[in-house]
């Protein structure tokens, strides 16, 4: 693209130049002035009011943060205890029904309200920074996605509080759900607060996909986009399409476990395996969506300490994209044991198989990175690195049970469950860890400890491999999974053992990253703007970065914005200190979705607290078909409407409607 | 010497104008995933026909006495909408109101009728897998419907206001796809339900 191009608009001078419908931006460089004009429109006002009502993106990822490692740290606890009791034979620390909760509590802990939110964390605090944008496309959407995260995981744990966790197992197969087999209130909060959840993924995978694609800055074309958005991009969008399989899955559970209908149980002409289909139709898309952005984080990470750019952009972009697409035609590998015709065995096996190249794809072009680059041996690298190996230790096991023989002798074994922990540990949590020492300066301002984080690091990476690289030959002896415990004699006992020290030290090692969080936010060495000499957008402003991002909105003349001068690829560079202002009232700029040139002024919505009050009503309707207290379902419904329509109106200050007769009397 | 390049975009749109905005790309996101629900919904059904024994769908023959002419009243109620937008494009709020009002009594009426077809049904949602997913889809369908019809309320209290005008209007614009796309989905929940029985589907 020439600098021509990015000069004019897309859709030319409008021809209506009433200043009411269009502008021409002042283009200026950022000065103190401005920055203090943009810091008193973009601000969130101290107090109650604020906290509850902020819309900023950066504000809202921090809690998305501090939630889901909350959740972590809830969940490893959950999964020590499980460690102490298969920690020998015939231990009875916990009873089955207790064993079955934990483990189920676990699961859905870890995969629904971290691994998935933790991503959205990162997501939501950086999209508007690696884009060069103001904020999210949707701010009050966004707030609204965390919201009903927090108030889903506390409906959630509700369960467990009350000793009614969930008992089945985080896919919670039928007939085993049933009311029959499972009279408690257990699965009831469990069916209800997933469906709950749902709508808070699917609201945040929506304002993902539009942020990525108009929010950018102008240059930022698809072919400059950091790998971690095409990530988080490709994950919103299988997000979207297959959230409401999972959501409409349990609603249907709650309806035949409380109004007497027959979806999964054979009397009433229902299928058991209906349940896994609609399950695993979300369920393996979401796996992807739980480490496609974590592998972004890695492909945006080696290059920074590696020094060198990404080998294979658009080899990782599309390998990126494929995954997703063919994640959506492996589902049926999750139930490979349940006596499903061959050809379709033959198909999912053969699409469960072919998914390992793109992903071998980003596995060689990482390393490809580390060989070119000269690489700087951080903790945020060694993170990134050592999750190259997990990454292909958890592949391999994958690339076994796609194979339909194999998988009939290894499922329901340990095997599966070390396969899982790799993949889930491996390429979510190491990479997390890894992002979390990159970009904690931007967040803070300060430094984490890198002395500490060696030592954070190995003893992560060491126990994580104790615990869970013997875990497969534990499975292929033949241990069952969701047992509470084993006979001595059967020759699990050793390594069960080795697993319970191994599942200690990594706990040690997370530990050890808490630690070091909680202490370099206090005491940290400060950071500035840059301290990896970052490539990309949001490294060109402050740390921590203030309300409004960018002073000015930057121009990106290539794929690596910081790096032109060293690269040297293109003739052009980009501008950071010049731009366009936006400074009438709280601005932001909307681009072309291919080219990024820009389209459009957004008026922002300002700080409100409609979102925390949509919320309220929701859970409000959520409790009331729990307790099947229809009158109490009924208000909460009431009161998420009369959210809608108060957040709905259209509104002046944001141009979604014509200013009434007596405002523009008073405007002149 | 490298060149440092700085958009200078001449005069952009300020806020949406006419049904062009980021609003719209909302939009189409909500119509994705609700579509996706429908596709799953109807999966379950197509799943579960062709899984159980012949004589799964209980009504081989559906009536489509009601239903039928129920259908073209909603899609007729489409063409209201549409007419009324129209209206708004063209800077006649009469046409607007007139319009939309008319698309709410015709919605209004597909409630109504689909109502008296619920009631006359000799099954209850549940007597077997068929007459709970019919009751579920359908009244899926039919919460949908009322979700509409308040949106389209919302839109003719707006219009009657004097909100909207050509070029202040992504709201209606939004919400009249909203409405096309409940009509569109009752389409394929309709040609599942009552037409595909015809074909021999879970016969």
């Amino acid at each position: 693209m020439s600098a021509a191009d990015l000069t004019a608009g897309r859709e030319g001078p409008l021809a209506d130049t009433d200043t009411r419908l269009s502008r021409t931006p002042r283009v200026a460089v950022a000065d103190a002035a401005l920055r203090d004009r943009l810091e008193r429109i973009w601000r969130t006002e101290p107090g109650l009011k604020g906290w509850f009502g902020t819309v900023d993106h950066k504000e809202i990822g921090k809690r998305y943060l501090v939630t889901a490692f909350i959740m972590l740290a809830i969940g490893g606890i959950e999964a020590l205890v499980l460690r102490l009791q298969l920690a020998g034979p015939n231990k009875h620390l916990l009873t089955p029904e207790q064993y079955n909760e934990l483990f189920s509590t676990h699961g859905m802990t870890m995969i629904f309200l971290y691994a998935g939110p933790v991503l959205s964390g990162f997501s939501n605090y950086f999209f508007p920074l690696w884009l060069g944008a103001r904020d999210m496309a949707f701010p009050r959407m966004n707030a609204l996605s965390y919201w009903i995260y927090l108030a889903a995981a506390l409906f959630l744990y509700a369960g467990p509080l009350v000793g009614a966790g969930p008992n089945d197992g985080w896919f919670n197969y039928v007939p085993y759900a049933e009311k029959a087999f499972n009279p408690g209130i257990n699965e009831d909060i469990y069916a209800l607060g997933m469906v709950f959840l749902g709508i808070s993924t699917s609201v945040g995978a929506a304002n993902f996909i539009v942020t990525a694609a108009r929010c950018r800055a102008p240059g930022m074309s698809i072919n400059r986009l950091p790998i971690m958005v095409w990530g988080t991009l490709t994950a919103s969008a299988a997000n979207l399409v297959v959230i409401p399989a999972v959501s409409l899955a349990f609603f249907l559970l709650w309806m035949d476990r409380n109004l007497g209908t027959s979806f999964f149980t054979v009397a009433g002409g229902g299928e058991p395996l209906l349940w896994q289909h609609l399950f695993w139709l979300f369920g393996h898309p979401w796996v992807y969506a739980i480490v496609l952005p974590a592998m972004g984080m890695v492909s945006d990470g080696l290059p920074t300490f590696s020094r060198t750019p990404l080998v294979g952009y658009t080899l990782v972009a599309l390998s990126t994209v494929a995954t997703m697409l063919l994640g959506f035609g492996v589902w049926v590998h999750h139930m490979f044991a349940t006596g499903l015709p061959g050809l379709g065995l033959a198909f999912f096996s053969g699409a469960s198989i072919i998914i390992t190249i793109p992903s071998a794809v980003a596995v060689f072009a990482w390393l490809a990175t580390i060989w070119l680059g000269k690489p700087v041996f951080t903790t945020a690298f060694k993170f990134f690195a050592g999750m190259i190996l997990l990454f292909v230790i958890g592949g391999v096991s994958g690339f076994m049970t796609a194979s339909v023989p194999a998988d009939w002798q290894l499922t329901d074994t340990y095997f599966v469950v070390a396969h899982l922990h790799y993949v889930l540990i491996g390429i979510n949590v190491f990479p997390v860890c890894g992002a979390t020492y990159m970009w904690f300066p931007k967040m803070t301002g300060r430094l984490m400890d890198e002395r500490l984080g060696w030592w954070n690091f190995w003893t992560m990476f060491l126990g994580f491999n104790l615990a869970f690289l013997p875990m497969h030959l534990t499975g292929l002896l033949g241990m069952p999974r969701r047992i509470y415990t084993y006979d001595a004699g059967m020759g699990f006992s050793a390594l069960n053992m080795i697993t319970t020290i191994g599942s200690f030290v990594f706990a040690v090692g997370v530990l050890m990253f808490f630690w070091n969080v909680i202490k370099s936010r206090r005491s940290g060495a400060i950071a500035g703007p840059d301290p990896w000499s970052g490539p990309s957008l949001e490294w060109t402003i402050p740390s921590p970065p203030p309300p409004y991002n960018f002073a000015v909105i930057p121009t990106v003349a290539s794929r690596h914005p910081l790096w032109e001068d060293q690269l040297d690829e293109t003739e052009n560079r980009s501008s950071f200190e010049e731009g366009m202002t936006l400074d009438e009232g709280k601005e932001a700029l909307a681009v072309s979705i291919l080219d990024a040139e820009p389209d459009r002024i957004l008026k922002m919505p300002s700080d409100t607290t409609a979102p925390f009050w949509l919320t309220v009503a929701t859970a409000v309707l959520f409790a009331g078909l729990l307790g099947k207290l229809w009158w109490l379902a009924a208000l909460g419904g009431i009161g998420a409407i009369a959210s809608l329509a108060f957040w709905n109106e259209p509104r002046t200050k944001l141009l979604e409607r014509e200013p009434d007769a007596h405002e523009e009397r008073r405007n002149g | 010497m490298a060149e440092r390049i700085v958009s200078r975009p001449e005069a952009l749109p300020l806020g949406p104008i006419g049904g062009r905005g980021i609003g719209w790309n909302g939009m189409v996101m909500l119509v994705v995933a609700e579509a996706s629900l429908f596709g799953y919904l109807l999966f379950s059904y197509y799943y579960l026909a062709v899984s159980n024994p012949p004589g799964w769908v209980l009504e081989s023959e559906p009536s489509l006495k009601l239903a039928l002419p129920n259908t073209f009243l909603l899609l007729a109620s489409s063409v209201a909408a549409w007419w009324g937008e129209r209206g708004i494009r063209k800077d006649d709020r009469g046409q607007a109101l007139g319009g939309i009002g008319l698309a709410i009594a015709m919605g209004a009426v597909f409630a109504i009728v689909q109502g008296f077809e619920w009631k006359d049904k000799a099954y209850g949602l549940g007597t077997s897998s068929y007459t709970a997913l019919y009751f579920v889809t359908t009244g899926f369908h039919m919460a949908h419907v009322i979700a509409g019809l308040m949106i389209l309320g919302a839109l003719w209290l707006w219009t009657w206001r004097g909100f909207f005008s050509p070029l202040r209007m992504l709201p209606m614009a939004n919400g009249i796809v909203y409405w096309h796309f409940v009509d569109a989905v009752w389409l394929a929940v309709f040609s599942t339900y009552y037409l595909s029985p015809y074909l021999g589907v879970g016969q």
